[in-house]
Parts: C-alpha cells; structure tokens; sequence
C-alpha cells in the first residue's frame, strides 16, 4: 500500500476524492450547477470533466427539487450520483425528495431498495453574504431517521468521508463549511475511507471535554492553544459524523474530565449541542462536576454587515472564556485586535465567497 | 404468442400506428380493466370492515389509462405513478395478491406492509415508485429513466400522474431536464378534473393548457379521450414509436372522471361538490361499459365469454382477499432493519 502523503488543500481532497470514486465506479457520476464550470465549485471539481466526460460531470438546471428526484430515480436504476449545492440554502428547495423520498425509499420498500445518494451542501460565511448563504442547518437532515450527516474539518477527512460517502449504500448530506476550503492538511495519496459514525479525538486534556464539527472544530483547536498557556488541557473531538452521532466516544471522553462544553457550528436549540448535552446528561449526570455548557451561533438570523455578524459567531477568544469560566478559573486573554477583519478567515483568504 | 388469424382492422386507429390487432390483444385490454374495476368494487366492499386501515384512493372510472398504457408497454419496461396507485400496479402485471396483503398490512404485502395502498412499490412488476406527495415521483421516473439510458438497457418508463400534478414546480422541472437529455419516457397526465375537492377553475387558469406547455418544454405531445381505452393504447404505442426514433420524451394527456370520493370506498357527491348531470354524464360514458358495448357489436365477445371473464375474476379475488385477511403481520424487527441498507 502506497501511504505517502502530502499537503493539500480541503477544496482539492475533495476533488481527489471524487475522481477516485469516478474512476473506480463507472455507475458514480457527479451534478451540480457550476460543477464542469472554469472555477470548479471552488476548486472540488477542477479537472473531472476533461478527464470523465461530460455524461458523467455535469451541469443542471437550477431545478433543485427535481434534479434531487432525479439522482433518486437514477440511483433506483443503478447510478451512485453525488449532488451539489454551492449553498445549503439552495438545497432547501430540495428538502421534499431528501426528506420524503429519499430518506424513507429502504423503509417504504421493505429494505428491497435502497438509495446511494450524497448531497454535498457549503456553508458560506463572511463578505457579506447575510441571511440566506451563511446558513448551518445540519440538525435539519440530522433529525431525520433515514439520512447520514457528514461535516469533515479537516482535509484528510474531506476525502475520507467523501469516498466512505459515495461508497455508502444511503443518502448521505455531505456539509462542508466554505472557510474549510482553503485549508491545508496532510492527504494521503491512495484511496482511503474515513468511517461515517466515529468522531476523531484530535486534542487531548483531562481538564475538560470540547465537542465541536466543522469549521468549529478549527476554531476550538485555537482556543485550545490559547488554554495551554494557561496551564488548562482539554480533550477536543471532532464528530465528523453528525448522524449517526458517535455518542462513545463523547461519553467516555467525558467520563474522564467530567466537564463538558459543546460548541456548535449552528443554532443551539434543537441542534446538535442539544442532542449531545441531552444524551451526556441522560448517561452522565451523576457523575458530571459541572453542568454541561454549550455555545454557538447567536439565536439570530446572520446578518450582512462585518460589524454585527461578527457577535454572531463563537470565535476562540469565547470558547477558551467559556472553558475558563466553567473550571472557574482566571485566564488573561486579550481582546481581538479590531483591525484584524471578522468577515474572512484569514487574510490569504480573499474569496470568492 | 398473437393468434394472428384473428387479427382485425381497429376502427379506432385514428393515429395509424395500432394497425391491426389481434382478438387476443382486444381481450386483453377488457379484462385488464374489468379485473381493475371488480378489485377496486370489491375493495370498496370490504372497506367498511375497518380491516383495510390505510388511505385507499380508487381508480374506478379511470381504468381505461391504466390499462391502455400499461398494456402498450412490456413487462421490462417501468411505470411511476402517485396515491391512486391501484390501476396501474394490476395493469403493470402485479401481484394481487401481494398487493391487498400489503392494503390488509400484512407481513404477505409487497413491501410487508410498510407502505400500504399509497405505496405499491414492486421492482418485479416494474412498478418503481408510488407516492402521495403529488408530483413526487415525476422527476424519480425521470431520474430512473434516466439511469436506464445511461446504461443502455432499453427499459422505456412512464410517469403518471393527475392534472393537479402539473400544477407543481417538480412537473415543470422534470420535464425541461427530460427533452434536455432526451430521456425514454412518457408523461401521462390523466385529467379527473379535481384534486380532492378544488375543481380545475379554481386552480388553473382558463387560458392555460398544459399541451403547450409540454411543447414549450420541448416535448412531443398527444392527447386523447381517457375513457377511451383503444386510443389510449393506440396513442401509447405512438409515444413509444416516437421515443424509438429519437425524438425524445412524450406528454401524453388523457381526460377522465373518478366516480368515487378522492379518498374511501363511499361516493361523495352528497358534498355537492361537483355537478350532478357532469357526474351522470361521466358515467355514460364508462370505459369499461362502452368498451364491452364496442366489442359485443364488433363479434368480439359474447355474454357468455363476459360471464365466464367475471366468474374467473371472482375466484382470483376472494382467493386474494382469503389470503390477505389470513396472512400475518410484520415483525416488529422489520422496523428497524429497514432505516439503513449495509
């Protein structure tokens, strides 16, 4: 086996994991709006048309409610089709097929037919993209027995849980945040899979127990950094996999520190941190030393402008606040430099958006 | 096999395309639309008994679209269709059997009872997908269409649905993306004239006609009388020639009446909801009625061959219902081994 490595981006795991997957299958195909254009869906789909075809890349009409009908028909008759939507809210329109069809097609056919199916959906963030494009809406799909919900943080498990996506025999919502994109990790070169249902542990500390997806994942990691200064150690576990949770090894994590704070890439109620902090406080409570906290998006749409949707977002300085206050310790954390912008992850990162 | 000594010039060939038939085939189609309306009576029937505890939408009135495109198809080839699911899944070639265990809810049923009447979904029989969200299953037939061309297995596919149906965004979707991609399928929109209650003034306009529409869309179109079952069957196999030719999807547009309530076993028509003397005319003109009345004057039939068809039917029905009323429920492991495939 061939395992050498090396460093890419999020956005080009992605397209290597696609290509991998349309050379190994010939019944995958990939569709999207923009997905053979010059950009390539910020770059995940770079290159697959030249080498694949047209019939197996392609275009569609902004017909998101249909085309989902259609990559479900398609996969009844033998196709493995990934779908993408350069916004989650574009895929809302699609929320009839995802939930009513394809979601319940095992279940209505008494497990004689079932639907592979992956639905790649981007949370965007920043630039003003306001209300409508900055949306992150996986306990939406989450709830729904029928579907799995992915949201890899790193590049390494964007094309892990890519291929495992496309080799699934379900629908699978795909979530991949917009600031991830032009991350860089370490990748192998080989096909792999990284296993839908089992978070990572990618930090570790007895202090307290952070859980986080996403591009929360990143953003707890740096509070994490922050904490280390401080004499404060936490144990940080990336879900990547929103359903099903993998709820083990989030107990077991906190069995050891006792404290828990989730932070949550979307709204909080009736969110993921909802589920997590309910079913740890179902299993846990006796044992816990403080009560479970959890932070996350503002209970506000997500506005426009720089200067108000930047008290929307958890950013590190909060989370490691957080994780002091619950151990009630004094930490000296300074203020966010007011020139650095709120409104792009970093500033090599220049959009599109 | 065609018993081609019987064969007889259709009077009906208005397209040119049926040609001559044989007795067999003119026979065929009657039974296939008395063995609907004798199921849906019968069900109708039993109703009452609280046994059948799921919404059942029934066909009668409306057999002759079933049967006629059903019939034009081949067992390979695949049918999609909404709630009123019951016509076309016993066109199609279906289990009877199979399909009022699964009405009953029991572990016998086609999908062992989890879908129910609203969900008749058999591979075998070549009937794909049955939904009652309206519209739904348009744009998966032409996904499943789709799929099948892309893989060059010459399976044709129809999609059917009611007028109420094109009203939704996904039937509008669904057929832009199959002229785009030359998609083998046909569209067959069978127009009752009501969806539940709400007649068709008070949802479309009276300027609107969805034959233009399909045009629009890029389609070829046909339309016919659907309580006619030779031109239904005769426009079926045009449709079929055409998506043979290459000239892309079909929309084919039947209008028909349902005699019955939208959903149950009851007539609704105390509601006052439509017109009485639309109603009475409606049922003169019955598929099934003026078909037996065509082939009795054609020679085609006698009383006695009706008699015998029915008495057959009888015995295949009560044996079926026998069957579904004595067969068992699902166990309740079904439940949870049916959210996820492996």
């Amino acid at each position: 086996m061939n395992s050498k490595s090396r460093s890419l981006k999020f956005s080009e795991a992605i397209q290597e994991a696609t290509a991998l997957a349309l050379r190994k299958d010939p019944s995958v195909y990939i569709m999207g709006l923009g997905v053979p254009d010059p950009k390539g869906l910020f770059g995940t789909t770079l290159g697959l048309e030249a080498e694949f075809g047209s019939h197996r890349v392609l275009d569609m009409p902004i017909s998101e409610n249909g085309m989902t009908g259609v990559a479900i028909g398609s996969a009844i008759s033998g196709m493995r089709p990934i779908l993408t939507h350069q916004r989650v809210e574009f895929a809302l329109l699609s929320v009839e097929q995802i939930v009513n069809q394809a979601a319940k097609w095992f279940h209505m056919t008494a497990g004689k037919k079932n639907i592979p199916l992956v639905i790649r959906m981007i949370i965007g963030r920043g630039w003003g993209q306001g209300a409508q494009h900055s949306q992150s809406l996986e306990s939406w799909f989450a709830h729904i027995p029928g579907l799995k919900v992915v949201m890899p943080a790193t590049p390494h498990d964007a094309k892990g849980l890519l291929i495992s996506a496309v080799e699934d025999n379900n629908p699978v919502i795909y979530i991949e945040h917009r600031w991830l994109h032009n991350t860089f990790g370490e990748v192998p070169e080989e096909s792999y899979t990284t296993p839908i249902g089992k978070a990572h542990v990618v930090s570790e500390g007895s202090d307290l127990t952070i859980v986080a997806h996403s591009y929360m994942t990143i953003e707890a990691l740096k509070a994490v950094k922050i904490l280390i200064n401080e004499g404060i150690n936490c144990d940080v576990i990336d879900l990547r996999t929103i359903r099903p949770l993998d709820i083990e090894t989030i107990i077991s994590s906190v069995e050891k520190t006792k404290k828990l704070l989730v932070v949550d890439n979307g709204w909080m109620h009736f969110g993921v941190s909802a589920e997590i902090i309910s079913i740890v406080s179902e299993r846990l409570s006796t044992s816990l030393e403080t009560n479970p906290k959890r932070i996350g998006i503002e209970d506000v749409p997500i506005p426009s402008t720089r200067a108000l949707a930047k008290y929307v977002y958890p950013t590190p300085i909060r989370i490691a606040r957080e994780v002091a206050s619950i151990l009630d310790q004094e930490i000296e954390i300074q203020d966010i430099d007011e020139n650095i912008p709120t409104d792009q992850p970093d500033a090599s990162f220049t959009g599109p958006f | 096999m065609i018993d081609t000594s019987t064969l007889k010039q259709c009077k009906k060939d208005k397209h040119g395309v049926m040609g001559m038939l044989s007795k067999d085939i003119y026979l065929e189609l009657f039974n296939q639309m008395l063995r609907i309306r004798n199921i849906e009576l019968k069900i109708a029937e039993l109703y009452s008994e609280w046994e059948m505890r799921c919404p059942v939408h029934l066909s009668i009135g409306q057999e002759a679209v079933a049967s006629g495109v059903c019939s034009a198809l081949e067992s390979k080839d695949n049918v999609f269709c909404g709630h009123r699911s019951h016509a076309y899944y016993l066109a199609k070639g279906g289990d009877l059997k199979g399909m009022l265990a699964e009405i009953y809810g029991k572990a016998t049923g086609i999908v062992e009872g989890m879908g129910g009447s609203q969900h008749l979904i058999d591979l075998d029989a070549g009937l794909i997908a049955a939904v009652p969200i309206v519209g739904s299953t348009i744009p998966i037939a032409v996904g499943s269409a789709w799929g099948d061309l892309m893989q060059n297995n010459g399976v044709m596919s129809a999609a059917f649905f009611g007028e109420g149906a094109t009203e939704a965004g996904v039937f509008h979707e669904s057929l832009n993306f199959a002229a785009l991609q030359k998609v083998p399928i046909i569209f067959v929109c069978e127009n009752n004239g009501f969806s539940v209650y709400s007649n068709l003034e008070v949802r479309q306009s009276s300027k609107r006609n969805n034959v233009t529409i399909a045009e629009g869309h890029g389609l070829n179109t046909l339309k016919g009388d659907g309580n006619d079952i030779l031109e239904v069957y005769d426009l079926t196999k045009k449709a079929i020639e055409l998506i043979k030719q290459g000239k892309g999807p079909v929309y084919m547009e039947f209008d028909t009446y349902r005699w019955l309530e939208h959903c149950g076993p009851d007539d609704d028509d105390y509601l006052g909801y439509r017109d009485e003397k639309e109603v009475k005319e409606w049922k003169e003109r019955c598929p099934l009625k003026n078909y037996q009345d065509f082939l009795i004057d054609e020679k085609l039939i006698n009383q006695d061959e009706i008699q015998d068809m029915t008495s057959k039917l009888d015995k295949e029905i009560e044996e079926a219902v026998q069957f579904a009323k004595s067969s068992p429920f699902s166990k309740k492991e079904l439940l949870f081994s049916t959210v996820y495939s492996n």
